[in-house]
């Protein structure tokens, strides 16, 4: 490859491309048919670029480009008409290029057909990786511990649906919002979940996944500032990724928050998550909202010097406050945890076995053996940590537990 | 414009009783409100009239048995031929037919008829 125009082509961002992608979905109407055009486009101008110099402006070119190859891809298929041709809406100018106006209206269209909720949750994770992250198909099924050729299927599948069902490429309306919006927003959230809690697989921290999901709320803060949940979501990835590098010690073995190295926190990220979670808060003053209060929780570990400085009281309250909104066995076994930590383990226990539908949950028995391992009732701890085990905790958790017993 | 078919699934009921007299109105009702989005559609007899065929190849002995039986708590009982724009405007007309909160309505979109 010519070097210069190699370099070219590589200072063309991911961010440029999904771009691209945006705009030229929305004018030719199908996902799969664009990105085959994209992908005509960036090898034609590796080809071009090699011959006649780099161009002024990489992105202009290619997306000018991408339209060309998208237009000679239709004539190329012969069973769309010329009407079909024509409804493409595909301006005929050189100089074509959107407005930023319609690239973010575009780039919004396709976060929220990526999110839409007639997709299942599995589908809008892959292809949001696909499309609005960049990745290849084989990087999507890499970071996801899929065979490549299931992700693949996947991937068809849901355009397939997408087109075939018309799931409509559009921004939900403002009175649409408060329906649409959380399946975006749990999207992303599960990437980055997949990426920290690692459910599968030998690592506990699946770095690519993190920095995605980042990438990803990154994105959407830029679509969407004045949205809580959305300040929200973006605070509370960076406040638990600030955390990252102090999670897993290098044996691989999870590393509880109580002995995290606190100086090895992401002072940055940490700050941002911060300035955002303040930000939110004053948006949601009327109406709690679940990634607000998480982001506030996680907030209040930020600011703790140590473990023994946190502030146990606010962070009840704030679980207090979570479960208006969002009232689940696993949010009341964190309020239990944190009680344990304001009231003592036995204040703790009694509220984790009030807690019901969590027999199956390694984390409850986990939590109890934690607590009876400090009440002093080794037995009993031991029965319970032996629960968690059998029930598969992921293989970092596990060498933590077997290592407590 | 897209076609989809709104298949309702609910307990499996004789629609022509007197004892669905109540639920009947409200499906009249959707009929009314939906009018301009109905291409057509029917209330099904309960799965005990169904009969499933089957040959053992194309042309084959026709074997035809009594059922589905209906195991399951949700059986087919209707369905709706409905036009809509996109999925969004489907999914919002299927989420007012009465077996949205009585059972579960299916929206299916249509293959457009081959040349």
């Amino acid at each position: 490859m010519d070097p210069v125009a190699g370099a070219a082509l590589s200072s063309l961002t991911r961010d440029d491309r999904t771009r691209i992608l945006a705009t030229l979905i929305r004018v030719t109407g199908d996902i799969g048919f664009a990105q085959d055009a994209l992908q005509d486009a960036i090898l034609r101008a590796l080809q071009t670029w090699q011959r006649d110099g780099v161009p002024d402006n990489p992105r202009a070119w290619v997306t000018v480009t991408a339209r060309r190859c998208a237009i000679d891809r239709l004539r190329r298929e012969a069973q769309r008409d010329d009407r079909e041709l024509a409804a493409m809406q595909l301006p005929g100018q050189e100089d074509w290029q959107p407005p930023d106006s319609v690239v973010r209206d575009d780039l919004l269209r396709l976060v929220f057909t990526c999110a839409h909720p007639s997709l299942s949750a599995e589908a809008r994770v892959a292809l949001s990786l696909r499309t609005l992250g960049g990745l290849s198909t084989a990087e999507v099924a890499r970071a996801l511990l899929v065979p490549e050729a299931t992700m693949a299927k996947r991937l068809t599948r849901t355009k397939q649906k997408i087109a075939k069902a018309h799931i409509p490429y559009r921004v939900p309306t403002d009175a649409e919002l408060p329906d649409r919006l959380p399946t975006v927003l749990a999207t992303v959230y599960l990437i980055f979940n997949e990426g920290y809690a690692a459910s599968s697989g030998p690592s506990a921290v699946r770095e690519e996944l993190l920095d995605e999901a980042i990438r990803l709320a990154r994105l959407l803060l830029e679509l969407m500032q004045d949205e809580a949940s959305v300040l929200g979501l973006m605070a509370l990835l960076l406040l638990q990724d600030s955390r990252r590098s102090t999670r897993v010690d290098p044996t691989g073995a999870l590393v509880l928050l109580a002995d995290q190295q606190r100086a090895d926190w992401d002072r940055r990220k940490i700050v941002e998550g911060l300035r955002l979670v303040g930000k939110a808060l004053q948006r949601s003053k009327d109406r709690p909202d679940p990634y607000v209060v998480q982001a506030a929780i996680a907030a209040c570990h930020a600011l703790a010097p140590d473990y023994a400085a946190t502030d146990w009281t606010a962070i009840v309250s704030w679980y207090d406050v979570l479960l208006t909104v969002i009232d689940t066995p696993v949010v009341r076994l964190n309020r239990a945890a944190a009680l344990a930590e304001l009231d003592g383990p036995l204040v703790g226990l009694a509220e984790v076995d009030r807690i019901d539908g969590l027999a199956d949950y390694p984390y409850w028995h986990a939590s109890r053996g934690d607590l009876l391992d400090r009440l002093e009732r080794p037995e009993e701890a031991d029965a319970a940590y032996r629960q968690a085990l059998a029930l598969g905790l992921n293989r970092s958790h596990d060498g933590h537990l077997r290592g407590r017993r | 414009m897209p076609s989809y078919v709104a298949l309702t699934y609910t307990a499996d009921v004789d629609w022509t009783s007197p004892d669905q007299a109540a639920e009947m109105t409200e499906y009249l009702e959707f009929g009314a409100a939906a009018a301009a989005v109905i291409r057509g559609g029917a209330a099904l007899y309960p799965t005990a009239t169904a009969t499933t065929v089957r040959t053992s190849h194309k042309g084959g002995d026709v074997v035809s048995t009594d059922g589905p039986y209906a195991e399951t708590k949700e059986a087919l009982t209707g369905f709706y031929l409905l036009d809509c724009a996109d999925l969004d405007e489907a999914i919002a007309w299927a989420a007012k037919i009465p077996a949205a909160w009585n059972g579960a309505v299916e929206v299916r979109p249509l293959v457009p008829p081959m040349a």
